[in-house]
C-alpha cells in the first residue's frame, strides 16, 4: 500500500515540477520566473523527502535542508536585485 | 494502522504540490499566480514533512526530528520570499486582470481631469510609468 502511495506521490510530484518549469520557461514576467523557481526548490525539496521515504534513508533530509536554505536565499537575492538594482549596497 | 497514515498524508501532501503547481502554470495574472504555490505547496510539504516524521519514528531507532527542521524553515521562508514577490510586482508595475476598485478609478479621474487643466509634464511622466508597466 505505502509503494503504491508512494508512486502515486512522486507522479504528482514529477507533474507539478514539469508544470513549474513550463511556467519558468514561458512566464512573461520576471516576477514570474523567480515565482516558478522558488515554487521548483519546494517541488525538489517534495521530491527528495519521498525519495527518502522510498530507498529508507535518512540522509536526503539533509539535501532538503540545505535546497531550502539556498533556494531562500537565491529568492531574496534577485528579488532584491530587481527591487534595488544592486544586491549589496 | 501507520503505514495507512502515511500512505493518506503522502497523497494528501502530493495532491497538493500538484495543485498548487498546477496553479501556477493556468491562472491568469502575476497575483493570482503568487496565491497558487505559495499556500497550496507549503501545506503540501508540510503535510508530506509530517508522514516522513511518522515514518521514520515507528520504523527506524527512536523519534527522528530532522523533518522538523525543514518545515519549520519552509514555514517561515515561504511568506517572506511571497511578500518579497509582492512587492517587486507593485513595484515594477505587472498587470493585474481585476479592475481597480471605484475609489482609485475616482483619484486617477481627477488627477487626468488636473494635469488636462494644467497640460503639465506630470501627464508625460504618468505616460512613462504606464508604457513601463505594460512592458
Amino acid at each position: 500500500m505505502l509503494s503504491i502511495a508512494l508512486i502515486i506521490a512522486i507522479t504528482l510530484v514529477c507533474g507539478a515540477l514539469s508544470l513549474s518549469l513550463w511556467r519558468l520557461l514561458a512566464g512573461p514576467s520576471d516576477p514570474d520566473r523567480i515565482l516558478a523557481l522558488d515554487t521548483l526548490y519546494v517541488n525538489a525539496i517534495a521530491l527528495l523527502v519521498l525519495l527518502g521515504i522510498l530507498l529508507g534513508s535518512a540522509l536526503y533530509f539533509e539535501a532538503a535542508l540545505l535546497i531550502a536554505m539556498m533556494g531562500f536565499v537565491g529568492t531574496v537575492a534577485l528579488c532584491k536585485y530587481l527591487l534595488r538594482g544592486d544586491i549589496i549596497e | 494502522m501507520q503505514e495507512i497514515a502515511v500512505s493518506a498524508l503522502i497523497v494528501i501532501g502530493a495532491a497538493f504540490t500538484f495543485i498548487g503547481s498546477l496553479g501556477l502554470a493556468r491562472l491568469g495574472d502575476f497575483y493570482s499566480r503568487l496565491h497558487g504555490p505559495t499556500k497550496a505547496t507549503t501545506l503540501g510539504v508540510g503535510s508530506l514533512l509530517i508522514a516522513s516524521v511518522i515514518y521514520f519514528s515507528t520504523s527506524g531507532s527512536g523519534v527522528s526530528l530532522h523533518e522538523v527542521l525543514v518545515t519549520l524553515f519552509l514555514f517561515i521562508t515561504a511568506p517572506v520570499s511571497a511578500h518579497l514577490l509582492a512587492k517587486v510586482a507593485l513595484h515594477l508595475g505587472v498587470r493585474s486582470i481585476a479592475p481597480p476598485p471605484p475609489q482609485v478609478q475616482s483619484a486617477r479621474g481627477a488627477e487626468g481631469a488636473a494635469t488636462d487643466q494644467r497640460s503639465a509634464p506630470r501627464g508625460s511622466g504618468s505616460g512613462a510609468s504606464t508604457t513601463r508597466a505594460t512592458g
